[in-house]
């Protein structure tokens, strides 16, 4: 469980923007890899990056080769995300996360079927503990991020 | 394949042949043929070695050293004359100076434990820079129980262990240096003959860690001089679950054990239990014993092969790799020395300029290629060359010309995208 020291402010919580959500369906249709891995890598370009003073450590999603940072707003039952990656292709994978995830509920967020979503993409493969991007590992923490509010 | 035709004794060797003994490198990943260039981290096994441990199951599966019966006289016949293979392998001077372990981890853990009686507040253990956690954390651990002082001989500019500087440690008359043959990281080779000798004039005890070096060089602990020598099966054609901790034979009879229980003993009381002799007494419990099986058809399987031939043959490997990547453009290699005879062993250490090795790693492996991206268990040494990881392509007996040139291929596409 991340626990920051320091969550930046709620202004810079934001819905995704509909040029990412659009996207999705980008990477669905792409046949080849390289046009998938292309579009993955212009989502991540399309996540706001995260400013270096919150680059901390206890913000880091252990079980990433890259560094990857997550911190965690609610507001009225909404559950948003701020979160980068060193590297370009794990960022575009987070960012897939936040077009699913960002701004759901606790409800939403518990039913949400993930690895069917990366199946439908076609990146079932990228979703695998046994693999060392640390997609696993942030979709755990997206989640085990709603368990720790009560209200 | 061409072979070594620089060698004026070399003799044709068919390496196509050889490559068509593992069964695993035949497969297709998508529509890509699989280019295994991860053989550092592990090696692809030849059938021998898979035949020879599931004929063990098949037919000769008992417990070693115990039974009274004709399974158990066999599977203790098989592993033994494994462990004299193994001596001769390395050169040892007798078998019992042979231990079987799990791993090469398993093998440094037992030595760093096995001379906590011997070490004492403020001693001192020298440590490689390039070293494998496996070859560090131990060492810490056992600092931390004998209160000695750890501290790493430090790497010149162009990532070889600095000579000097170790000549300057050497002076605080260390108790234990540890060193590594190969780096795991960058394939960079210790002049380990020459390490251990400074280290042995001021009496320390010597431990070289050969995980990279035993599948690539002919291996004499004896010319080493080396008090301890470890490496793993798994690295050399063989199976994952063995190690060996090769040990001079007055040196390792002072090890305590780190594991006591069955096997080891000579006699139990619940007043007083007497350990037996080496090399039983570090080997307590029931032994993996098809793995030590299969580490035998491995080291069978390499002598019967021409050694000098494959060494050559992956010097051309690593040359045209290193070669190709330079000529690929937009590419930082590590631990190249400026001395121009120096060769990598078996690995070759790179980044794309500007780009995560992670990013150069899922790209590679949509094109099935296999490699390494990261630390590399070698932490402190990234830190040392100011990286926070890198991407390591590694060989080994199998690999050829194609799968060069797949990986080139590959990452010319992985360029062309991420540029």
């Amino acid at each position: 469980m991340l626990n920051p020291s320091i969550i930046p402010a709620a202004s810079l919580f934001l819905p995704v923007s509909d040029e990412l959500t659009a996207a999705v369906n980008h990477i669905e249709q792409a046949t080849h890899w390289q046009d998938k891995y292309r579009q993955i890598m212009l989502l991540g370009k399309l996540l706001p990056p995260l400013a270096a003073e919150y680059k901390l450590a206890d913000a880091q999603v252990k079980g990433c080769e890259s560094q990857a940072w997550l911190y965690h707003h609610v507001l009225n039952g909404q559950h948003f995300y701020l979160a980068d990656s060193d590297a370009r292709i794990v960022k575009g994978l987070i960012a897939l996360l936040l077009i699913a995830y960002q701004g759901k509920t606790t409800a939403q967020i518990h039913q949400f079927d993930v690895q069917q979503y990366f199946d439908r993409l076609g990146l079932s493969g990228q979703l695998s503990s046994s693999r060392t991007n640390g997609l696993t590992a942030l979709a755990q923490a997206i989640i085990a991020y709603t368990q720790d509010i009560s209200t | 394949m061409k072979p070594a035709s620089s060698s004026p004794s070399a003799v044709l060797f068919d390496h196509q042949a050889l490559r068509d003994q593992f069964p695993a490198l035949k497969q297709t990943i998508g529509e890509h043929p699989l280019c295994y260039l991860d053989t550092a981290a592990t090696s692809q096994k030849p059938q021998a070695v898979i035949d020879a441990m599931t004929e063990y199951y098949q037919l000769n599966n008992a417990n070693v050293h115990r039974g009274a019966h004709q399974l158990s006289a066999r599977a203790t016949q098989q592993y033994e004359a494994v462990r004299q293979q193994v001596a001769e392998f390395i050169h040892a001077q007798r078998q019992d100076e042979i231990i079987f372990t799990h791993g090469t981890t398993e093998s440094i853990n037992m030595l760093a434990y096995g001379l906590t009686s011997q070490l004492k507040l403020n001693d001192v253990i020298l440590i490689d820079t390039a070293a494998h956690h496996a070859n560090i954390v131990p060492w810490q651990e056992l600092a931390k129980r004998t209160g000695a002082v750890i501290k790493p001989i430090p790497l010149t500019i162009d990532a070889q262990l600095d000579m000097a500087a170790f000549e300057r440690l050497l002076s605080c008359k260390p108790k234990v240096v540890a060193l590594c043959h190969v780096s795991n990281a960058l394939g960079t080779v210790n002049p380990v003959n020459e390490l251990v000798a400074k280290a042995k004039a001021v009496g320390a005890i010597t431990l070289v860690d050969g995980a990279q070096a035993i599948a690539h060089l002919a291996v004499d602990v004896q010319q080493i001089d080396c008090d301890f020598y470890v490496f793993s099966g798994h690295k050399m054609y063989g199976p994952t679950g063995v190690g060996i901790l090769y040990g001079r034979y007055s040196q390792l009879d002072q090890l305590t054990p780190m594991l006591t229980g069955g096997e080891m003993i000579k006699s139990v009381s619940f007043e007083h239990t007497e350990f037996g002799a080496l090399p039983n007494r570090l080997e307590a419990g029931t032994p993996a014993i098809a793995e030590v099986i299969g580490l035998g058809a491995a080291i069978t399987f390499l002598q019967l092969l021409p050694r000098e031939q494959l060494q050559a043959h992956e010097h051309n490997l690593i040359h045209y790799l290193q070669q190709q990547l330079h000529q690929l453009g937009a590419i930082e290699l590590y631990g190249i020395s400026k001395d121009k005879n120096a060769i990598n062993i078996g690995i070759v250490a790179f980044n794309l300029k500007g780009e995560h090795h992670q990013d150069v790693g899922i790209l590679l492996d949509q094109q099935a290629v296999a490699i390494r991206c990261g630390h590399h268990c070698a932490m402190p040494l990234m830190h040392s060359l100011n990286l926070g990881g890198c991407c390591r392509a590694s060989i080994g007996i199998y690999t050829n010309k194609q799968d060069v040139d797949q990986f080139i291929h590959a990452l010319n596409a992985v360029k062309e995208l991420l540029l």
